[in-house]
């Protein structure tokens, strides 16, 4: 959003977003050459060092960034982006993080340019040297050589995140407002680096993951989109030492007023080489780089997957396919979500303290599900103790459990009396009960060979009926009678005594 | 004006407190710090130039940038290694308040300058004893995240622009920042710790050391 501003610090205002991309980029690749940085100190302002922060100019990087920046300033809708990537020996490559820099509209309009917003923008790349230093890629980037390299690449535009797979995370470096809008520098980077190569499907597996075809050419094709560094081998001097300052473009000068500024001309830009390359195992653990599978001899890569990261989304196996024109992808198969709400987890998920006191009471499919009873299907035999279940689940009224039925009339009097009214063991006629009759299934009591099982026949020979004699009917007789009918007994007996007879000299 | 206050916490291994210590107070000062002021006619000044250097900790996964400042790195050595002796000494937990961040104001005599503090740091470290190998090597990557994290946190506070001191004029930057360095000017700081022994209590009262400036009254 345009204000009033005046021409001098419109014009100082590009010209500090102009260079602060610039050196945004320059530190961004820096810290993904696999060394350590250092620059020193200068109690003396060369006039060559924006924001007064000694950050050296690669020429091939600086030139990258003007192409892609081609005379046009970061704005809103229109960020300059880092992209940083992996690539194997074997081609495979991965993007591992995309650092941006936008602006939004939303303006400061009080903040006066060559102060405080040159010294803000100081601040952030300081803060810029230390975020590139703590995100996964870094530790990547220090192990680099013969099995990957880095890569970086710079566009203009719009963001592009897909890349990065599935849960990636992001970090906020830092915000500077202007006059015309607020610069916002952020990094989104990769949390899963395991990756399977594609080439593992066209050649027979490796052996304990271990590619048997080491001697390989590297994997540089000219038409790649991505810039390599070249490698320094480690036992150099760690600090990087830039030839002096050949090509001087602008020049910065740093004198600055308590009171109203003085203006501060351009910068030098130095020049030095650049090439490094990154060599990619399968198998990282962004968590963990360390617990890189063991690359092997040169140039061989192992394809086995590593174990998983840990706390992240990680996959065991992820297919990475990169074309160079179409940008690298990778597809991961999503991690399993917790499911307690399904039936076919009705044995092992959970009830509310609710559910456990209704269990009497509702219909469950099984154990320590909680569902609507007409959401019940008990068709499925999956469904755990599915044979305790009542076919009737329409209505609570209907269902045996809660309301049992009375018994029906016995069709036999050992079925009939085989129910009793207390028993425990057995559905129960008595509708008047306050217990809950299950159906008594005792284990193992299928019998094939009589139509009823060791269940039906305990329910039906338990309570056997009353010896007669035992009755009551007969014991209400009077002795009177008795002895009435005896005599007659008497005669009846008599007329019988030779069968007697006969008995008895058979039994002796 | 208050003073904004942040605190930071870390569980380490006792050989891991320094490296630790180190890595979050470089990354405070690399935000605190300038290049030398050079001033010339009336109101205008020139400004130094910053160094950093990436710095490999020998116990712990982690690299940290840090000013280009021998003097400042010294400095800040022999303060954490006197925490790191008197942590080891007491076996228990420290209280690390680092990087006060002040500036003075000065009083007419005989009153001494009143040292106002406008960001206290302060780092509460925990010391595990690890027994095994297995779980040291655990411990540096652990700690390696961890300090991730706190250089994130740092990070975002540095970025919120809030109260910084204002810019000196030539004879007020002694109020404002740290002039005896050779090659960097941070703002002006102190560092003090306290160590509290296994039960909580302080063993040592705080420890105050004053890289410049004397003490308030």
């Amino acid at each position: 959003m345009e204000t009033d501003l005046n021409s001098q610090d419109r014009k100082d205002l590009d010209k500090f977003i102009k260079f602060f991309a610039l050196k945004t980029v320059q530190v961004i690749v820096q810290a993904r050459l696999g060394e350590k940085i250092c620059t020193r100190s200068s109690s003396s302002p060369t006039g060559s060092d924006w924001f007064n922060l000694a950050i050296k100019d690669i020429p091939e990087v600086t030139h990258e960034a003007k192409k892609a920046l081609a005379g046009q300033l970061p704005a809103v809708g229109r960020s300059m982006c880092v992209e940083i990537s992996l690539k194997t020996s074997e081609g495979d490559s991965m993007e591992l993080e995309i650092w941006c820099l936008e602006m939004n509209e939303k303006c400061d309009k009080e903040i006066k340019v060559s102060y405080t917003v040159y010294n803000r923008l100081s601040l952030l790349l300081k803060s810029l040297l230390a975020i590139t230093r703590v995100t996964p890629a870094y530790r990547l980037s220090r192990k680099q050589g013969h099995e990957y390299v880095i890569l970086y690449r710079i566009y203009f535009g719009e963001v592009q995140l897909n890349g990065l797979g599935e849960g990636f995370q992001t970090v906020r470096v830092g915000t500077v407002g202007t006059p015309v809008g607020t610069i916002t520098l952020s990094c989104a980077y990769r949390i899963n680096l395991a990756f399977m190569s594609t080439r593992q499907f066209e050649r027979t597996p490796p052996i304990m993951g271990i590619i048997i075809d080491h001697f390989v050419d590297r994997p540089y094709p000219s038409s790649s989109p991505m810039h390599p560094c070249n490698y320094r081998a480690t036992g150099e001097d760690p600090g990087v030492a830039y030839p002096s300052v050949e090509d001087s473009q602008e020049v910065c000068t740093t004198s600055f007023s308590t009171s109203p500024p003085s203006q501060p001309a351009a910068l030098g830009v130095g020049s030095a080489d650049l090439a490094y390359p990154v060599v990619f195992a399968a198998g990282l653990n962004a968590t963990h780089p360390h617990q890189l599978m063991v690359p092997g001899k040169e140039g061989g890569v192992p394809l086995a997957p590593s174990q998983p990261a840990h706390g992240a989304q990680a996959d065991q196996e992820r297919l990475a396919t990169y074309t160079p024109s179409d940008g690298a992808h990778c597809a991961a198969t999503p991690s399993s979500s917790e499911d307690t709400e399904t039936v076919s987890n009705s044995s092992e998920g959970r009830a509310s303290p609710r559910d456990v006191l209704e269990t009497a009471f509702v219909r469950k499919v099984g154990a320590f599900v909680n569902k609507p009873i007409n959401q019940v299907a008990l068709t499925s035999l999956d469904i755990p103790f599915a044979m305790f279940a009542p076919k009737d689940l329409e209505l609570e009224d209907t269902d045996p459990m809660v309301n049992p039925p009375d018994s029906p009339d016995p069709e036999s009097p050992l079925q009939r009396s085989l129910h009793s009214d207390g028993s425990s063991g057995g559905s129960s006629g008595n509708t008047h009960d306050d217990f809950v009759m299950i159906d008594f299934k005792p284990a193992f009591s299928k019998d094939d060979i009589l139509p009823m099982d060791l269940g039906t026949f305990y329910r039906e020979f338990q309570n056997p009926p009353q010896l007669s004699s035992l009755s009551i009917d007969i014991g209400a007789q009077s002795m009177a009678e008795d002895l009435d009918s005896l005599p007659e007994k008497l005669a009846v007996h008599e007329k019988n005594v030779r069968e007697f007879d006969a008995f008895v000299e058979t039994l002796q | 004006m208050n003073c904004r206050s942040e605190v930071l916490e870390v569980t380490v291994e006792g050989r891991q407190v320094e490296e630790a210590m180190l890595a979050v107070l470089h990354t405070v000062l690399l935000h605190r710090s300038t290049g030398k002021f050079h001033y010339k006619k009336e109101g205008t000044y020139s400004i130094g130039t910053v160094g950093t250097q990436d710095v490999d900790c020998d116990f712990i996964d982690f690299t940290y940038v840090r000013v280009s400042s021998d003097e400042l790195d010294r400095a800040l050595r022999k303060v954490v290694g006197e925490f790191k002796e008197g942590l080891g000494n007491s076996g228990g937990d420290g209280l690390g308040q680092m990087s006060e961040f002040y500036q003075k104001k000065k009083s007419r005599w005989p009153f001494s300058d009143e040292c106002i503090p406008w960001e206290v740091w302060t780092v509460k470290v925990h010391v595990v004893a690890l027994a095994t190998e297995q779980e040291r090597q655990i411990c540096r990557e652990k700690v390696g995240e961890r300090l991730c994290e706190k250089v994130t946190n740092v990070v975002e506070v540095m970025n919120r622009h809030e109260y910084l001191p204002k810019m000196p004029t030539q004879s007020e930057v002694d109020n404002v920042f740290d002039t005896g360095l050779r090659d960097v000017q941070p703002y002006l700081y102190k560092i003090s710790f306290q160590i509290t022994d296994a039960l909580g209590t302080s063993v040592t009262t705080t420890m105050r050391r004053l890289i410049k400036d004397t003490l308030a009254l």
